[in-house]
């Protein structure tokens, strides 16, 4: 079955989301993420499911606590400041190896920011979105249609790995409409005999914990956790690579500002500039092997994000500055444009 | 020769790390026969607290979950809403739910949700070493009160029972005590109310239970029982503040 369908981001992704066997979400209005809790609201129960507005993001995030626990497939969406209130539950569903996807449609900040699109929790999404030592999955759509796939996979990727996922949007996505195919979904099994659902006097109890007072108990099992870490840094890292073969300048950009990028790239090329795109699908795990595969002949990289410069480390990282990589943002909410970005890719192309 | 005591199946028969003479146990044990009698503890799903009955989890023999301090009103609501047909309940501390988690004990409870809640009131914050509760009394020395809780800085202890039953989802809101045999098998009683409730799905059901907390009161555990008694009771009375099936009571109101 594949209808193709003229939707809203953010209604794309709650219909995957119910597509993909979410059972039961929990959210707190915030723009500009409102349309997931409007779309669910009405369709949710019809299709066999749970709507409920919670009284804070702090209190979505432990209903999703309870339902994981209970091995139902569940979901929470925010924007920015409500993501940061989320952050503690987070690390307590990241230390009960519970899975979940969790949706940040990401607004202008610090504070209370603004309500335009941004990118600028790259950092709290990647590095620090809780307490304590662990990771959870990050994935960067850059068009409705990403919306929808990413949604889908985040939920089967959460319960293969048992750990949160997350869909680091931003207001363009949620906001802009496209067409888009909803995929086949194949059910797929996965063992949650872990789950606190209710023994039924026919197993030992399960428990659902993030406590470990002894701390070499502790340390055990943080180091079990890192090293699925390490399988999923092997595994699940995605790129989209965009004429890169020769490309002399390779733009970096993530989610909608790559579609900008992309653009600024074509005109480039049009220009006779050798440039190409690296977009990271994946934010965490990042994909280090598909970007240093995609800057083989690069002499200069140029890293593009709505914020002030959050994936350069990362980049760097990646390739071991080896490459120099210069930097092009906008941030607050404000949107860069394809001749901003090409005038940038002119200047770093005249002295290659 | 007859069974004087027998160890409820609903709670493990594992050492408990409760200082001796703290009524956590007897809370504990009461609970669980509810469990045993109702027949419940393989539908049943406990959450526990961030306070001294944390690792509570190891202690009831049905499923649990640890919630962050102050959320299992909304761990419970997660868990009720995925599986409606389980029994499930938290059991928390004063600064747990009426301090750090206030606002999703009033939600849950406005909400009506069918859940259970064991109240643990012993006017102090246990685990971290005997601070002031939101439930600390008026002139009660703790660690962060040391010339007594003066109401013109501090303010007054929150009255959990009084608060909730003013909201039309609450079905059940009764104080009780551990003090004496007649008080236990009361608050033992109002536990069975309480989850007879939930299987009726009549609305969010909660028990305030006085308990003591010798280690951080600086009392021996038989003083600390003459204080629930002489001190507590007085400014926390015993009994139900409502009884009612919200379900009806909605049909009413609409
Ligand atoms: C977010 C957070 N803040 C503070 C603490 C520290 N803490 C642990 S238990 C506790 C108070 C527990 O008191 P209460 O709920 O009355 O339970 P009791 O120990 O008295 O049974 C506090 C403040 C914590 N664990 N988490
Ligand atoms: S500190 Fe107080 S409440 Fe905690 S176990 Fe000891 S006596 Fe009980
Ligand atoms: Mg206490």
């Amino acid at each position: 079955m594949s209808e193709r369908s003229l939707m809203k981001g953010n209604e794309a992704l709650a219909e995957a989301a119910m597509r993909a066997g979410c059972k039961c979400f929990f959210g707190y209005p915030i723009t500009p993420q409102t349309e997931i809790s409007a779309y669910l609201a009405k369709k949710m129960s019809a299709n066999g499911g749970l709507f409920l507005q919670a009284e804070s993001e702090i209190a979505a995030i432990n209903m999703v606590l309870g339902a994981a626990s209970t091995g139902t497939r569940c979901m929470t969406s925010s924007s920015s400041p409500g993501i940061s209130l989320k952050s503690e539950g987070i690390s307590y569903i990241a230390a009960s190896d519970l899975p979940c996807v969790i949706i940040n449609v990401q607004r202008g900040g610090p504070g209370l920011g603004g309500i335009q699109p941004s990118q600028a929790d790259y950092w709290q999404a990647t590095k620090g979105l809780g307490h304590g030592d662990f990771h959870i999955l990050v994935y960067a759509p850059a068009s409705v249609q990403e919306m929808v796939d990413m949604a889908v996979n985040a939920f089967d990727k959460a319960d293969q790995y048992r750990m949160p996922a997350m869909i680091l949007a931003d207001g363009l996505l949620g906001q802009m409409m496209e067409p888009v195919t909803f995929p086949e979904i194949k059910p797929m099994e996965y063992d949650k005999s872990w789950a606190a659902s209710g023994h039924k006097n026919k197993r030992e109890h399960n428990i659902i914990n993030s406590l470990f007072l002894t701390p070499e108990v502790l340390e055990n099992s943080v180091i079990e956790r890192f090293e699925r870490y390490r399988k999923i840094e092997e595994t699940e890292t995605d790129a989209e690579i965009y004429l890169c073969n020769d490309a002399d300048i390779v733009v970096c950009a993530f989610g909608a500002t790559a579609r900008v990028a992309k653009s600024a790239v074509n005109l480039a090329r049009g220009k006779g500039i050798k440039a190409g795109l690296f977009r990271p699908k994946t934010l965490w795990p990042f994909p280090v092997n598909e970007l240093k595969d995609a800057v083989k002949t690069a002499k200069k990289i140029l890293s593009v994000e709505m914020n002030m410069g959050q994936m350069i480390d990362d980049i760097k990282l990646a390739t071991e500055c080896k490459i120099p990589v210069s930097f092009f943002g906008r941030t607050g909410g404000v949107i860069p444009k394809p001749m901003e970005i090409l005038d940038k890719i002119v200047d770093l192309g005249g002295d290659i | 020769m007859a069974v004087a005591y027998k160890r409820p199946h609903a709670y493990c028969d594992v050492p408990t790390h409760y200082c001796p003479g703290c009524t956590h146990g007897i809370v504990h044990r009461i609970l669980s026969e509810v469990i045993d009698e109702m027949g419940i503890e393989g539908d049943t799903i406990g959450i526990c607290p961030v306070g001294c009955s944390v690792m509570a989890y190891d202690y009831f023999n049905c499923d649990m979950i640890e919630a962050p301090h102050g959320r299992a009103p909304a761990v419970a609501t997660g868990v009720k809403r995925a599986k409606p047909d389980s029994y499930v309940f938290t059991y928390q501390g004063d600064g747990d739910l009426a301090a750090i988690g206030t606002c999703e004990t009033v939600h849950a409870a406005t909400r009506g949700e069918n859940i259970v809640v064991i109240f643990i009131n012993n006017t102090t914050y246990g685990m971290t070493g005997g601070q002031m509760a939101p439930t600390t009394l008026p002139g009660q020395v703790t660690q962060t009160t040391p010339f007594g809780r003066d109401t013109s800085v501090q303010g007054f202890p929150v009255k959990v029972c009084e608060m909730l039953s003013t909201l039309s989802g609450t079905a059940l809101a009764q104080r009780v005590a551990v003090d004496s045999v007649p008080h236990i098998n009361e608050a033992k009683k109002a536990i069975r109310k309480a989850f007879e409730n939930q299987k009726e799905k009549r609305g969010f059901s909660i028990v305030e239970v006085l308990s003591t907390c010798p280690t951080n009161w600086g009392l021996s555990p038989v003083e600390a029982l003459d204080r629930l008694r002489n001190e507590m009771i007085p400014y926390y009375p015993l009994g139900v503040y409502k009884d009612v099936n919200v379900r009806e009571e909605g049909k009413e109101d609409a």
